[in-house]
């Protein structure tokens, strides 16, 4: 009993190493920053008042790698209370170390020496600049971007499904509108710009019509191609129950389906982000797409650098939102696929 | 004909054709089956037998003749005449529940009858796997399910179109005896494609022996002997040799398709 016991306390004692070793790194991030002496001239360390306080940019930064930290070491008590996510903790913690090593040395040559490349590769303090000067402005265009994705993609969802549909069940539909979908569809949808900003009232539902356009491809060609290749049997399967035609199709047809509209789902959602960011920076008053054209015109490359991240934050959270729908929709193929 | 018929076959026929050649698959079949009763046919691959199951189900209409359940004519599928096919069939994104209910909800008689749902789970002997999916149950299990599927929609006639051939032979056993014992609850007339002879005793009261080129009806055998039927009896042995004896005086081919 002591020795199992003891292997416990040593396993225990060793993850407990294992969640310092991941603050490590971000934590000599934040000593480099405090240690390392100012050696450029140019780089401002203006304070502005955020929250109450006020902070230069080596301040925010350092408040920054403090939460990474402080996220990490909740998420290492997590998994130090529930064993079962301890593996994964354990994988990641070496990249996260490196992570932060990486985001020190990024600190020194960009913001503290500026040996790499000014304006164009600021550090990470001064990327944090942009959001201490103007986080409102930011955060309005996000919204912009989210309000404009939310409506044109899910616009082009219900599009796609119902055109996909009707072009996997009727034939006569198949005849006609194939043709049509094959051929606008390879178009990428930032092409109708043109005719979309003159056609349309606002820029906005202009936008919107480009990102169904886009979205509705993949979608529709996915789901006819899903209803096109239910078996005969299944439907005969239905038939000798008694189901009719309409139970055919949204009973069998359509479930089964599923797992490839949903693929084009996951398609559209990267053409999505594209033809998003792509329409904005053409002609759209607001967006994360028009924040990186208005600055770039400033040459404030810090600023591009904060809308690609808060870019990378928002799409990768769409993604996550995306694939927790598919799991839910299609939790009956859970163990039937090789990678679950 | 007797008031006790169910299902009349009249001189049947059904060809099949492609561009270069035309099959009989059943030429000129005539059959009658009594309310009650559980009929097994046999033959060999492409004898016609499951053509024959599947214009008795309505999923395919003969050229010549015409089938009549209860005197009326066999246009297209019905509930009424449950089928259960040789893969179970059974919709993947539905739990076993969800399947067995799928028969209910395709006529839109759910609501009513969602309380006969748990019973015909016991009937299956299958509790404790309502909220599985199929693809997390055995071959055997699913086909249960299937059966189960057809008879909550209370058919006049179970169609079975070798719903056991891929099972293996305890599964087999055990699904038979299942089989029997809702035939006595149920009360249902059942029908049942197979190739295996031992099956046919077991189960039926008569065996349809059908040959095929052109696919017709050879020989029709009543099976007397009481149930619970012994594999190994006498009755039993005789039956089955008199079967094989048929088989090859029959057989145009004379490698009948049977398992023992």
């Amino acid at each position: 009993m002591s020795d199992a016991g003891n292997k416990i306390n040593k396993t225990t004692q060793k993850f407990g190493l294992i969640i310092i070793f991941t603050m490590l790194g971000f934590g000599l991030a934040i000593v480099a920053n405090i240690i390392f002496p100012q050696v450029a001239e140019d780089v401002s360390l203006e304070k502005y008042a955020v929250l109450g306080l006020n902070l230069n940019i080596n301040d925010a930064y350092r408040i920054v790698l403090a939460g990474i930290i402080s996220i990490y070491g909740l998420l290492g008590v997590y998994a130090y209370v529930k064993p079962e996510r301890r593996d994964q903790y354990i994988k990641q913690a070496k990249f996260r170390f490196v992570m932060g090593l990486a985001l020190a040395l990024w600190d020194l040559l960009g913001t503290k020496l500026e040996v790499l490349p000014q304006p164009f590769f600021p550090g990470p303090a001064g990327i944090i600049r942009a959001f201490l000067m103007e986080s409102d402005f930011i955060w309005q265009n996000t919204l912009y971007s989210l309000r404009l994705f939310t409506a044109g993609f899910l616009a082009g969802v219900v599009f796609g499904i119902g055109t996909g549909i009707l072009i996997g069940w009727f034939p006569k539909v198949y005849y006609w509108v194939a043709p049509i979908l094959n051929i606008t569809g390879i178009i990428p949808a930032v092409a109708w710009m043109p005719f979309a900003l003159t056609l349309f009232p606002t820029p906005f539902s202009a936008a919107v019509f480009l990102m169904v356009i886009c979205v509705w491809f993949p979608v529709a060609s996915l789901t006819a191609s899903g209803v096109q290749s239910t078996p005969k049997a299944q439907f005969e399967v239905a038939r000798t129950l008694g189901g009719n035609e309409l139970y055919l199709l949204f009973h069998v047809a359509v479930p089964h389906a599923m797992p490839q509209i949903f693929t084009g789902i996951n398609t559209a959602s990267a053409f999505a982000f594209t033809t998003l960011v792509m329409a904005e920076m053409m002609g759209q008053p607001g967006g994360l797409g028009y924040y990186i054209n208005a600055s770039k015109v400033w040459s404030a490359y810090y600023k591009v650098f904060a809308a690609i991240i808060v870019m990378a934050i928002l799409f990768s959270l769409i993604t996550r939102i995306v694939k927790l729908i598919e799991s839910r929709a299609l939790r009956w193929q859970r163990g039937l696929l090789k990678n679950e | 004909m007797s008031d006790d018929i169910i299902l009349e076959i009249n001189d049947v026929s059904r060809r099949y054709s492609d561009e270069e050649s035309t099959v009989d698959a059943l030429n000129h079949v005539s059959l009658s089956v009594k309310k009650g009763e559980f009929v097994s046919i046999i033959g060999a691959s492409g004898c016609g037998k499951t053509t024959l199951l599947r214009l008795i189900a309505g999923l395919d209409t003969p050229q010549e003749g015409e089938l009549l359940l209860n005197g009326e004519r066999i246009t297209g599928p019905d509930p009424s005449r449950g089928y259960v096919f040789q893969q179970s069939g059974l919709f993947q994104w539905l739990t076993v529940e969800q399947n067995i209910a799928s028969g209910l909800k395709a006529r839109h008689v759910f609501k009513e009858n969602k309380a006969r749902i748990p019973e015909y789970i016991s009937m299956i002997g299958l509790e404790g796997f309502e909220k599985s999916y199929p693809h997390q149950i055995s071959g055997g299990m699913a086909q249960r399910v299937a059966i189960a599927r057809a008879l909550i929609n209370n058919p006049k006639l179970l169609l079975l179109d070798e719903p056991m051939g891929a099972l293996d032979s305890f599964t087999r056993a055990d699904l038979q005896d299942k089989l029997l014992e809702l035939r006595k609850e149920n009360d249902a007339t059942m029908i049942l494609v197979t190739h295996d002879v031992d099956e046919a005793i077991y189960l039926s009261d008569r065996i349809v022996i059908m040959t095929p080129r052109p696919g017709k009806i050879s020989e029709i055998m009543e099976v007397k002997f009481p149930h619970p039927r012994h594999r190994g009896g006498a009755e039993f042995l005789e039956a089955r040799r008199n079967i094989l004896e048929k088989f090859h005086m029959a057989a145009a081919n004379p490698e009948p398709e049977y398992t023992i």
